[in-house]
């Protein structure tokens, strides 16, 4: 698993039934693009997240197939139809294999 | 074509694009106000009318990305440092929570006023120093670098509590002499371009240098999540590398140069708004 | 490494021959339109791509794209090395389909988003965003 990587979510915590919400997400990630070189002139070889999802009450809302242009800390700004009280969830894709998740409990109101 | 038409093309055709929106405010979250733009501290009222935030001269997408916390990439450093904040380390068994309770309590006003003169040790004090000396002398646990990630999150974590506050720098007392010298510092020409930080920063801020739109080179904002670097960066570091950007030997972050530069660079931005962690160039 | 003469004019040849590539005319690029449009036409219009003029920094450079009526969004940088950005899938529970994202620029260039719609057809926008190096940026 990459060190130190965080999500950071905002999503509102009520909506009313069927209300379009804003959903803003950033995780610290460095996506390494595979382009860098290091000091002797090897290639980095890449490692990013190369997929993000987020969901609602398991339907989905967006799914974000990720490349190396992504710049580090991939943020993403999306709307959301709430149709009934629950739970987003947002999950992050690493090339090594890590996942990442994190939830947000929308009520209605 | 004459030379003056192309330069007079040049330049309409350089004022209609967007480099930066100088007359935007910036209020955080929709509620927090930030002083961006200010009347000149008494100390600089000779030089400059009005000190400006660095804010002003980025761009409209970079300055978007203040307005909201959770579109500013510097905040996810933030989340970290408040969990270090919590977090026991060193010999003593202590966190920073374990002295200083909540850090939304007992931090406020505090960034705002550094670097300042600490009585008992004898000096002028930067954050940076502080939070070290305590982590040391207090914790018993191992100094974080001058300019590292740590610090740098930990210096953005108590910049949070201080945000939308006036910078206050205290410039006479015990603190006079650092103060004078950091002036100097200022106003001297360094490096085989010659150049001193007032020539850029006080002389021809608005103005273009290659490709870069110069500020007044205030500190308030700082550290800053550099979109260049995409992290945040220290004062103490981008000292560092507008030094060596003169082609100049630079000076080394924690020395004696720079904290004296940082106050002084420090007090010409009192009264604007401490408003880190910004988001720069 | 020693260079003959012959070699170095070689070499730079063969980069003045790459800078002079128009940036439009990416082979990659349009090798990646294709496999998203199954070799259907795209039209223009029906889809908005935000982008600055000028980037702030080729780094990190704020975009949005919104095409309503769409079930996917391909965003391409017709001249970074590998043109692919990102693809956006837009599920049921989609408030709009739209998203903003922050991308890497390796210079000058356009950036180009195909939606595809629910009707079948594609559409097409593209920006050219300039971006800058040089200054004092420490």
């Amino acid at each position: 698993m990459a060190d130190g990587v965080k999500p950071r979510v905002k999503a509102p915590k009520k909506a009313a039934v069927g209300e379009v919400v804003t959903i803003k997400c950033l995780i610290s990630h460095s996506m390494e693009s595979g382009q860098r070189k290091d000091k002797d002139g090897n290639k980095i070889p890449r490692s990013i997240i190369n997929r993000f999802t987020c969901e609602f009450n398991g339907n989905s809302v967006i799914d974000v197939v990720m490349e190396p242009a992504i710049s580090t800390n991939p943020y993403f700004q999306f709307d959301a139809t709430v149709p009934e009280a629950g739970e987003f969830k947002f999950t992050w894709y690493d090339d090594d294999g890590s996942v990442y998740e994190d939830s947000k409990k929308v009520a209605i109101g | 074509m004459k030379l003056k038409t192309i330069t007079a093309i040049a330049a309409a055709l350089f004022a209609t694009t967007a480099i930066a929106d100088e007359d935007a405010e910036l209020v955080i979250n929709g509620d927090l106000e930030i002083v961006t733009k200010t009347a000149a501290p008494a100390h600089l009222s000779d030089a400059l009318d009005e000190i400006m935030s660095g804010w002003r001269f980025r761009s409209d997408g970079t300055q978007a990305m203040q307005m909201d916390d959770f579109d500013n990439p510097g905040m996810a450093a933030v989340d970290g440092a408040a969990e270090a904040w919590a977090t026991v380390e060193g010999e003593k068994g202590k966190s920073c929570a374990s002295c200083h309770g909540d850090v939304a309590e007992s931090m406020v006003g505090v960034r705002a006023v550094y670097p300042k003169w600490n009585e008992k040790a004898g000096e002028v004090r930067t954050l940076a120093m502080q939070i070290n000396d305590c982590r040391e002398n207090q914790m018993g646990a191992k100094a974080y670098g001058y300019t590292s990630g740590d610090m740098a999150a930990m210096e953005a974590l108590l910049s949070v509590q201080s945000r939308g506050m006036p910078v206050n720098v205290a410039i006479d007392g015990p603190v006079a002499a650092t103060w004078e010298k950091g002036k100097e510092l200022y106003y001297t020409r360094f490096g085989q371009l010659d150049l001193s930080c007032a020539n850029c920063h006080e002389d021809n801020y608005g103005n273009m240098i290659r490709a870069d739109h110069l500020s007044q080179g205030q500190i308030n904002g700082f550290p800053a999540y550099r979109l260049k670097n995409t992290k945040l960066n220290t004062v103490h570091d981008r000292f560092k590398g507008c030094v060596r950007d003169t082609r100049a030997e630079t000076f080394k972050p924690g020395g004696a140069e720079f904290i004296a530069l940082e106050l002084y660079v420090a007090s010409r931005g009192n009264g604007l708004s401490v408003e880190g962690p910004s988001v720069r160039n | 490494m020693d260079f003959s003469r012959r070699d170095t004019l070689a070499l730079g040849l063969g980069a003045a021959a790459l800078t002079m590539l128009p940036f439009r005319v990416n082979a990659a690029a349009d090798d990646a339109i294709a496999a998203f449009t199954g070799g259907a036409s795209v039209e223009d219009g029906g889809i908005d791509l935000g982008a600055p003029e000028i980037a702030e920094n080729g780094n990190t450079v704020p975009i949005d794209v919104s095409a309503p009526g769409a079930t996917a969004i391909l965003l391409l940088a017709a001249g970074n090395p590998t043109p692919g950005v990102a693809t956006y899938n837009f599920g049921e529970l989609a408030g709009a389909q739209s998203a903003s994202t922050r991308i890497r620029l390796a210079g000058t260039q356009d950036v180009v988003a195909i939606a595809k719609m629910s009707d079948g057809s594609f559409k097409r926008a593209a920006k050219t965003v300039k971006v800058t190096i040089g200054g004092c940026g420490g």
